[in-house]
């Protein structure tokens, strides 16, 4: 096992285990903060596969902005410190049999794959991904319409966010 | 090396911990976090497929990006009206919220 396998281990455990903790922590305030640990780890593994710009958009609109975003949430709606009556509702039960049946499907499908266990290639070496990204986002042969569409969504988000949580009174 | 079954199990297993959550929690703003889960799970997809497959295709990285504004986009609405229902209702939890059901 290499050193690149360790690592890798490491961070998807630590990733699952804080994932896990997002949905059985019972104060909101600690999910939040588990939640900011499951996103570290996902901009690690962002940055194990080469994608080194994701990584730091990960950490800097999902951390920065969404956890944080969570976090005002969770305060600016609780009667009281403590949450009070149970976390999870009655039938959590067929929502854990849903997930697990959920991740063995998904297994056994992707198992059946040809490409299920193949090795990456070697990057090209003068290749620059951040480059080749900009590229593709803004060329008219490229993704710029996903990319206009998606800044018109965000101009939509945020009028539909201020008018939705405007005080009237 | 790191074979690809790795990515893609670990996405797996995040996506089914989101599935939960969305499922059993109470709090509305508890199922928007295991929703941020399942996004981060297919986005962990899309990056690991673009960097098995052809790297100088950009469509993996490109779409993981485009997850992110929507994402951006789905918090900032799902926890304005959370505070918006919480204004009006005093509550927060989602089976409270029954107002549309006959």
């Amino acid at each position: 096992m290499t050193g690149e396998q360790i690592f890798f281990l490491i961070v998807g455990i630590v990733t699952l285990i804080s994932g896990l903790m997002v949905v059985t922590v019972r104060n909101l305030i600690h999910a939040a903060l588990w939640l900011v640990a499951t996103l570290f780890g996902v901009a690690m593994i962002y940055a194990i596969l080469n994608a080194g710009f994701l990584a730091v958009v990960q950490v800097v609109v999902y951390i920065g902005a969404i956890a944080i975003l969570f976090i005002f949430a969770v305060m600016l709606t609780r009667r009281q410190a403590a949450e009070t009556g149970a976390s999870v509702n009655s039938n959590w039960w067929l929502g854990a049999i849903a997930a697990v049946a959920t991740f063995a499907g998904l297994f056994f499908l992707l198992k059946s794959w040809s490409g299920f266990s193949k090795t990456a290639a070697a990057i090209p070496s003068g290749f620059d991904a951040v480059n080749q990204l900009g590229d593709a986002l803004t060329s008219a042969n490229g993704y710029v319409l996903p990319f206009e569409v998606a800044s018109v969504l965000l101009l939509a988000a945020l009028v539909g966010a201020v008018y939705l949580a405007f005080n009237k009174k | 090396m790191i074979p690809l079954s790795w990515y893609l199990i670990l996405a797996a297993g995040l996506f089914s911990i989101g599935l939960f959550g969305v499922l059993v929690r109470r709090n509305a703003v508890a199922i928007l976090l295991g929703v941020e889960l399942m996004l981060n799970a297919v986005n962990i997809n899309l990056v690991a497929f673009w960097r098995y497959g052809d790297v100088a295709l950009m469509a993996g990285q490109v779409f993981a990006i485009i997850v992110f504004a929507v994402a951006a986009a789905e918090v900032a609405v799902g926890l304005a009206l959370v505070i918006s229902v919480y204004r009006r209702r005093n509550t927060v939890v989602a089976e409270d919220l029954d107002l549309l059901k006959w």
